[in-house]
C-alpha cells in the first residue's frame, strides 16, 4: 500500500460566515431590539406578579385549576411569577445574544499543557537542587521520623470522635421484653387478652412501660411487635416455638431482619408478612420464615402467655437480638 | 454622557490595574475561545441548579429547625394539629405552610437538587460517550465523579432531614448499610448515631454535614473543575476548521457570557415554574417519622433508586463465621457493587488508555459511532443502572402494570445479568452500521428519492453528493490498530510481564479491530462521480 491510498479527504476548512438578517439590515436589527426589550418587560411584569401574590393573596385561599386540582393560591401565583421574572431575563438575554451580539466564529490556538523540555529540566534541576540543599536524600533519620509523627498526627482527629457515640456493648442484644411484661396495643396503650384477638386479626403491639408518654423512639424501634391469630392446627412450628405461641396467637418482631423498616403488611388470606422496603416476605405459619426476598432470616419469635388475670405477657425475652443483622450478632 | 460614563469605566479600570495588574490576564481572558453545541449546556445546567440549591437552601435554613426533640405540633396545617413530632418535622410544616413562599423555596430546592443530579448524569454521559475525558483531562474526570458520588449523598443527607416517616424509613435502611460493615460497622453506627438508631443525634449531625461540609468541598471542586476547564480549553466536535491544535468559537464577552448568564436565568425560572406547579415530597402526607410505621410504596428519589433496587434483588444471603455474621444480601448490593461501579468509572480514562495504547492528547471529541467499543461499555453501564432502577420501583410497577413483585424480582434479577451484556453487542454492532452508513454517505452521496430512466431504460437513482464540510466531519477522526501481541523475541526467549502484554493485546484486539475502513482520498476517486 503506497500512503496515497491512505490519504484521508481534505479539511475544508472554516465555512464562510453566514451573516444574519439583523446584521446588515437596520429595520431587522431595531426589530429584535424591540423582542428583547419586550422579553425583559415580561420579565418585570412577573415581579409585580410576585410582590402582588405576596402582599395581597390570603394565605388560606385554594383555587381550583384543571389538571393541578387544589392549590394554594398564594403559593401558585408567587411561584408563577418568580418563575416569569426569572424566565424572561434569561430568554431576553440569549435573544439579544442570538440577534444583535456578534455571530463570528473565532479560532484560538491550543498548546500542549506539556511544558517545554527547557522548563521541565529546568524545573527538576531546581527541585534536586532544593531537595540537595535540605539534605533530606541524606539526612534518613529526619526523613523517617518525619514520616511517622506526620503519619500519627492523623490519629488525633479520628480518636476525637470517639465521643460521637457510645459503644455497642450488648445494646442491640437488648429489648424491653422479660418474663411478665404486659402487651399493649400501639396506639391506645390497653393490655390485651387473647379474646381480643380474632382469628385472621393482627395487632400491633408494645411492651408495657410505666411511663408510655416517654416512650423513646429508640426502645420503640426494637420492641414494636406483630401479634397475629391464626387457627392452632394451621402452625408448622418445632415444640419449642410452638409452646411460645397462645392459642393460635404468635407474636413476632416487628423490625424488619434485613434492614430494619416495619413489617407492617400482613395478608389474611395467604398468612404473608410483607415489608414494604425490599419485600422480604414472611410465613406466618411456619414461624415467619422467609420465602421471598432478600432478608435471610426469619422475624425473632417473642414467647408469649397469659397472667393470672388474664391478660397476655411475655413468657421470656427475645431469645436473639431483633432487627438487621450486624458484625458481633449470634447465630 | 457617553464620554462621562467612558470616563467612569476607565477610572475603575485603571483603580483595579494599577493595584493588581489585571488588564493583561482579563485582557485575555475576555477574549477566551468558547466553542458552542447544545450538549456543552448539560454541565451548564448542573452548574446553575448548584447555585439554585446555595440559594434555596440558605432561605429554607432560616427556619429550619435541626432537632430531633419531641414537641406537640400546633401550627396551620390542620391534620397534625396535636401530634407529637421531632422538631425538624414541625419546622418543615411550619415552612410549608406558614412561611410565606416557604412551600415554594422548600419545592424549587428539591426539583433543584434532583436536575443538578441529573444534569451531573447527563453530563458525565456526554463526556463519556465523546470520549472527553481523554488525556488531558483525566483528573477532571475525576472531580466530576467525585461530585457526582457528593452530590448523591447530598441529595439523600438534604431529603433525610425533614424527619418525616418515608425518609425516616431511608435513615433506618443506611443505618442498616452501616452496621453491616464486618468488624466496625456497629461502632461506625454507633458513632453516627449517638447509640442506637434513632437518636436524638442523627439529624443535627447530618444537618451540618448537609449545610455546611459537603456543599463546601462540592463549591471548591467545581471551582477546581472550572478552572481546569478553562485553563486547558474546551473540547470541540470534530468539523471543518477544527483541529487537535486550535479551537472554534464565540468569545468569552459578549456572546458567551450573555448566553451562558441568561441560561442561568432560564434555568431558574424552569426550576421555580416546577417548584409552583409540581408538588414534591409532601412531608405532610407521610407524618412524622417512627419506626413502626411506614407507607406502602416507599420510595427514594431517583438518584438512589437504583441502589434500592439492587437491595431488593439480593438473594437472601449471611454467613455466620466463628459466631459473627456479615450480611452479604446487604454487602453486595449496598457497598461492594456501587464501589465497584464508582472506582470503575474514577479509573475509566486510564484504563481506556492502557487497553488502547493512546497516551496523547485528545482535544476533539469522538463522534461515538467512531468508539464503538467505549459506546457499548456505556451502554453497558447504563442497563445494569436501569434495570436495578426498575427493581427499585418494581411495588410501584406491580400495581400499576398488574404484575406480582416476585414477576418483577426474577425478571431483573436474571435481566441484571443477562441485558448489559446483550446491550454491549448490539450497541457495538448499531455503532458499526452507523460507520458503514457513514461512508456509504461520502462515497455514494445522499439518496434524493429521483429517479431518472436512462436512455437504455434503466431506472437510477440520483445521489446527492455530500458537501465537502459534511464529508471531512464524517472523515477526519483517525481509526487506531490493535496493540501488537508482545511476547517472544527473536531468540524464542520470553519477554518479562509477557503475560500482562498478552492480555492488553488481547484487550485492544477486541476493542480495535472492528472497525469499519473510513474512506479515503483515493476511494473517493475510484468512484467518481457515478450515480450509484
Amino acid at each position: 500500500m503506497s500512503n496515497k491510498e491512505l490519504e484521508p479527504l481534505q479539511d475544508p476548512g472554516l465555512p464562510a460566515h453566514a451573516h444574519r438578517k439583523a446584521d446588515h439590515d437596520e429595520a431587522a436589527a431595531n426589530r429584535a431590539e424591540r423582542q428583547v426589550a419586550i422579553l425583559f418587560l415580561l420579565s418585570a411584569l412577573g415581579t409585580v406578579l410576585f410582590i402582588y401574590s405576596y402582599i395581597f393573596i390570603e394565605n388560606n385561599l385554594y383555587i381550583y385549576i384543571p389538571i393541578l386540582g387544589n392549590q394554594h393560591a398564594q403559593q401558585l401565583f408567587l411561584g408563577l411569577g418568580f418563575a416569569i421574572a426569572l424566565f424572561f431575563i434569561g430568554a431576553g438575554a440569549v435573544h439579544w445574544a442570538k440577534t444583535l451580539m456578534s455571530d463570528t466564529e473565532v479560532i484560538a490556538e491550543r498548546h500542549e499543557m506539556r511544558s517545554s523540555d527547557e522548563d521541565r529540566a529546568a524545573f527538576i534541576a531546581t527541585v534536586k537542587e532544593e531537595a540537595g540543599a535540605v539534605g533530606l536524600g541524606r539526612r534518613s533519620l529526619i526523613k523517617r521520623s518525619l514520616a511517622l509523627s506526620l503519619g500519627l498526627v492523623g490519629i488525633s482527629p479520628l480518636l476525637l470522635l470517639r465521643d460521637l457515640g457510645p459503644l455497642p456493648e450488648d445494646a442491640l442484644n437488648k429489648t424491653t421484653w422479660d418474663e411478665g411484661v404486659h402487651l399493649v396495643t400501639d396506639p391506645g396503650n390497653r393490655r390485651l387478652r387473647p379474646e381480643d384477638l380474632e382469628v385472621g386479626a393482627v395487632a400491633h403491639v408494645l411492651p408495657e412501660i410505666e411511663h408510655p408518654e416517654h416512650r423513646s423512639l429508640n426502645s420503640i424501634a426494637k420492641d414494636a411487635l406483630l401479634l397475629i391469630r391464626i387457627r392452632p392446627e394451621e402452625f408448622r412450628l418445632d415444640a419449642e416455638k410452638l409452646s411460645w405461641t397462645y392459642q393460635g396467637i404468635i407474636a413476632f418482631s416487628k423490625i424488619c431482619s434485613h434492614m430494619g423498616c416495619a413489617v407492617a403488611l400482613y395478608e389474611q388470606t395467604t398468612k404473608h408478612l410483607l415489608c414494604p422496603c425490599h419485600q422480604s416476605t414472611f410465613d406466618v405459619p411456619t414461624g415467619a420464615k422467609v420465602i421471598f426476598g432478600p432478608s435471610a432470616r426469619p422475624l425473632p419469635q417473642l414467647a408469649i402467655k397469659v397472667d393470672e388475670e388474664g391478660y397476655l405477657v411475655a413468657a421470656a425475652p427475645f431469645n436473639q437480638a431483633v432487627g438487621p443483622s450486624f458484625w458481633e450478632r449470634k447465630k | 454622557m457617553r464620554a462621562a460614563r467612558e470616563r467612569v469605566a476607565g477610572s475603575v479600570a485603571n483603580f483595579v490595574d494599577e493595584r493588581t495588574g489585571a488588564a493583561k490576564f482579563l485582557k485575555k481572558s475576555l477574549n477566551k475561545v468558547f466553542p458552542d453545541h447544545w450538549s456543552f449546556m448539560l454541565g451548564e445546567i448542573a452548574l446553575y441548579s448548584f447555585i439554585i440549591l446555595l440559594l434555596s437552601g440558605t432561605f429554607l435554613t432560616f427556619w429550619f429547625v435541626p432537632s430531633q426533640e419531641e414537641l406537640i405540633y400546633n401550627g396551620s396545617y390542620v391534620p397534625l394539629k396535636g401530634v407529637k413530632m421531632s422538631a425538624a418535622y414541625a419546622s418543615t410544616l411550619d415552612i410549608s405552610f406558614d412561611v410565606r413562599g416557604g412551600m415554594l423555596m422548600r419545592q424549587i430546592h428539591h426539583w433543584a437538587a434532583l436536575l443538578f443530579l441529573a444534569a451531573m448524569v447527563a453530563h458525565m454521559m456526554r463526556v463519556f460517550f465523546t470520549g472527553a475525558f481523554r488525556k488531558p483531562r483525566e483528573m477532571n474526570w475525576i472531580f466530576g465523579v467525585a461530585l457526582i458520588t457528593l452530590g448523591i449523598v447530598e441529595g439523600f443527607l438534604g431529603y433525610s432531614l425533614p424527619d418525616d416517616l418515608l425518609s425516616g424509613t431511608g435513615i433506618r435502611i443506611a443505618q442498616a448499610i452501616l452496621q453491616a460493615i464486618p468488624l466496625v460497622g456497629t461502632y461506625a453506627a454507633f458513632f453516627a448515631f449517638g447509640g442506637e438508631f434513632p437518636g436524638l443525634d442523627f439529624i443535627p449531625r447530618i444537618y451540618t454535614v448537609h449545610v455546611l461540609l459537603l456543599p463546601g468541598i462540592m463549591l471548591g471542586l467545581i471551582t477546581v473543575h472550572l478552572m481546569l476547564v478553562w485553563y486547558q480549553k474546551h473540547t470541540q466536535y470534530p468539523g471543518p476548521g477544527r483541529t487537535e491544535k486550535n479551537v472554534v468559537g464565540y468569545p468569552l464577552l459578549p456572546v458567551y457570557m450573555a448566553k451562558a448568564g441568561g441560561f442561568l436565568f432560564i434555568v431558574f425560572g424552569v426550576t421555580a415554574f416546577l417548584g409552583a406547579v409540581a408538588s414534591i415530597n409532601p412531608i405532610w402526607v407521610f407524618g412524622p417519622y417512627t419506626p413502626t410505621q411506614i407507607s406502602a410504596g416507599s420510595q427514594p428519589d431517583w438518584y438512589m433508586g437504583w441502589l434500592d433496587g439492587l437491595v431488593r434483588m439480593s438473594p437472601p444471603l449471611e454467613s455466620h463465621i466463628f459466631n459473627h455474621t456479615i450480611s452479604w444480601n446487604i454487602l453486595i448490593p449496598g457497598l461492594i457493587v456501587p464501589g465497584i461501579m464508582f472506582t470503575g468509572l474514577a479509573l475509566w480514562p486510564f484504563i481506556e488508555s492502557w487497553a488502547t495504547g493512546d497516551k496523547r492528547e485528545h482535544n476533539l471529541l469522538d463522534r461515538p459511532r467512531n468508539a464503538p467499543s467505549r459506546t457499548a461499555v456505556g451502554a453497558m453501564a447504563i442497563t445494569f443502572t436501569i434495570v436495578a432502577l426498575i427493581n427499585g420501583g418494581n411495588d410501584i410497577i406491580a400495581t400499576h402494570f398488574s404484575l406480582t413483585i416476585n414477576q418483577i424480582m426474577w425478571a431483573t434479577r436474571i435481566s441484571i445479568f443477562v441485558l448489559p451484556p446483550l446491550a454491549y453487542v448490539i450497541t457495538k454492532r448499531i455503532c458499526l452500521a452507523l460507520q458503514r452508513a457513514d461512508r456509504d454517505l461520502v462515497l455514494h452521496g445522499r439518496e434524493t428519492g429521483r429517479l431518472v430512466m436512462l436512455p437504455h431504460g434503466e431506472f437510477v437513482e440520483i445521489h446527492e453528493e455530500l458537501s465537502p464540510e459534511e464529508a471531512w466531519t464524517r472523515t477526519s477522526h483517525e481509526q487506531l490498530a490493535p496493540i501488537p501481541a508482545a511476547g517472544i523475541d527473536a531468540n524464542g526467549v520470553r519477554a518479562k510481564g509477557v503475560l500482562k502484554d498478552r492480555i492488553r493485546a488481547r484487550i485492544s484486539k477486541g476493542i480495535l479491530q472492528e472497525q469499519i475502513a473510513k474512506p479515503t482520498a483515493k476511494d473517493k476517486l475510484e468512484i467518481g462521480d457515478g450515480h450509484h
